[in-house]
């Protein structure tokens, strides 16, 4: 590397959180410490402007209006459209469907192309350490339809072991539903190896991205995913918007999901048409506000540029990594080769939610618990982790209080 | 015993929570109320008594003498355990009505109130809530036999 890439991907940090106004507050009289990024991420000032911008000064229902202020409305909710279309690498601006979350994205697919596609006895592949919502409405359709679904195991280590997710591939496979980066572990999966070799069984496959599209770069076309979801609110935009983009040829092909407003093109008694792609699936007035502070958060991200935010995020991962590992009876959950700015750990004998508790009591915000993944955590043997997660704004100070606040916690309850 | 030794044992716990100068004070105390709870035998430890809450667990055994309430409880969080020493405390002894009637405006004022908001991580509300129904079935079961 020359030195003028090194400087380039040097974060100006103290530039980085003036712009979060959340960073100064206190917690019971200490600057918050937030580590719970994973959970969701904190809003930048310009994606706080952009929200009282649209209502102080061009609320309108968008689409239909004629008046100056729909038109602005609906140019820079459709603006958002093509910027996630190029944060993720989709091909047109058409297989960019905006939806609630991730959440939303993966149910969309399973009432629609789910039920299209999937009969009695095929199977559906999802891993060992899914979040909940990336098992329950697969579980839901196979109930419904008596397909098959089937469970990649987690290694010890956190990652999930490719020899037996390609014995388990066979023509009955009809999707593989995988997580880009487990929320619990940190874990990066190798998602285009498993997608090629999804596809050389005829498998579709939906890549739940509500964890990778912060940390990640994503390109939807190399990776050849059918469909990718996530959720606007852990890419610094406001809760409520999140992305579902799908192949086109696949969302043309797909039955409707919500009836109701801006999804039709003609309406009678007898018979309903519907809109084209993306408002197919976009029923009903959108969530217009959020939809558009998407885009300036995602423009916001790319402005910094996801090379340096990576390059300072792995820094913040290897130093608390070991200073974590320095802890005596500490034991980090998740030791993936490739991880995100992520760790998961348990204490010997103290119960996660204990030191959650105490950390708080200090300022710090860290996610404690089971995080949306039980059987995963029932896969390692334990209740839960404590859950410390990085975003851009993070600092070594910062993980230097968190280390020093595991000490106290540890000697309080031990 | 009558409804004010209830509001007595309160008023005793908001005393020694008064003492505490710092926030380390005062957990340091509950944790060390929970390390003194005794541990309910695993034969309790079982479905019909347990209070799951999204984190940690509850569970709690009533049984029912001379016209009072007894409960025994345990968690597997020891901050949460010594919430459940102090519930106990307050409420375990006590006839089905006065247990019914208590408010535990005691929680509130020890600033122990964010634990029961938290009704998804922990059964703490749930647990008082189970206390109550408790009070309620003795209650119901004496006011049958005195018929």
């Amino acid at each position: 590397m020359t030195q003028i890439d090194s400087i380039s991907l040097d974060l100006d940090l103290q530039a980085i959180r003036s712009q979060f106004p959340i960073l100064s507050r206190t917690i019971n009289d200490k600057p918050l410490v937030y580590l719970d990024n994973a959970a969701t991420s904190q809003k930048p000032r310009c994606v706080i402007d952009t929200l009282s911008d649209y209502y102080g000064r061009y609320n309108a229902n968008i689409h239909r209006g004629i008046h100056t202020l729909a038109e602005e409305a609906t140019l820079a909710y459709e603006a958002t459209r093509f910027t996630a279309q190029e944060f993720i690498g989709a091909a047109s601006a058409e297989e960019i469907i905006f939806s609630r979350g991730t959440t939303e994205g993966i149910n969309l697919v399973a009432y629609t192309w789910g039920r299209q596609h999937i009969s009695a006895g095929d199977e559906i592949l999802i891993s060992g350490m899914e979040h909940h919502s990336n098992i329950v409405p697969w579980q839901i359709l196979c109930q419904e339809k008596n397909a098959v679904l089937k469970v990649i195991p987690v290694t010890d280590e956190g990652e999930l072991s490719m020899e037996v997710y390609k014995s388990l591939l066979s023509e009955k496979t009809k999707l593989v539903s995988i997580v880009q980066v487990s929320n619990a572990l940190g874990t990066v999966n190798p998602v285009k190896e498993m997608i090629d070799a999804a596809h050389a069984v005829g498998a579709k496959v939906l890549v739940d991205g509500a964890q990778s599209a912060v940390h990640l770069d994503i390109d939807v076309q190399d990776l050849d995913c059918d469909f990718f979801a996530f959720s606007g609110h852990k890419v610094y935009a406001p809760t409520g918007i999140g992305v579902l983009y799908g192949k086109k040829e696949l969302l043309e092909s797909m039955p409707v999901f919500h009836g109701g407003g801006e999804m039709i093109k003609e309406v009678s008694f007898e018979e309903t048409t519907y809109n084209d792609l993306p408002y197919k699936y976009e029923a009903g007035t959108p969530n217009i506000a959020d939809t558009i502070a998407l885009k300036t958060a995602l423009d916001f991200i790319q402005n910094i540029g996801k090379a340096t935010i990576r390059k300072h995020e792995n820094e913040l991962l290897a130093y608390a990594t070991t200073q974590l590992e320095s802890i005596p009876g500490l034991r980090i959950i998740g030791k993936a080769k490739e991880k995100v700015s992520l760790v998961s750990f348990v204490v010997k004998g103290i119960h996660p939610q204990d030191i959650g508790i105490l950390l708080d009591n200090l300022g710090i915000a860290v996610r404690t618990g089971h995080h949306c993944t039980q059987p995963l955590m029932k896969r390692f043997g334990i209740p839960g982790t404590v859950r410390a997660s990085f975003a851009m704004y993070n600092t070594k100070e910062e993980i230097d209080i968190l280390i020093a606040g595991m000490h106290k916690s540890i000697k309080m309850l031990s | 015993m009558s409804q004010q030794a209830i509001l007595e044992i309160e008023k005793e716990i908001i005393e020694d929570f008064a003492l505490f100068d710092s926030w380390e004070d005062k957990y340091e105390y509950i944790i060390d109320l929970g390390k003194k709870l005794p541990v309910l035998d695993e034969e309790h430890k079982i479905a019909d008594n347990k209070i799951k809450g999204c984190q940690s667990t509850v569970w709690l055994v009533a049984a029912y003498e001379d016209g009072r309430v007894f409960f025994k409880a345990d968690s597997d969080a020891v901050i949460v355990k010594g919430l459940v020493s102090m519930l106990i405390k307050v409420l375990s002894g006590h006839r089905p009505e006065e247990i019914l009637e208590a408010k535990l405006d005691f929680i509130r004022e020890i600033g122990m109130m964010t634990h029961l908001a938290q009704t998804r991580s922990n059964g703490l509300l749930s647990m008082i809530k189970q206390m109550k129904n408790y009070a309620l079935a003795y209650q119901t079961l004496q006011g049958l036999e005195n018929k």
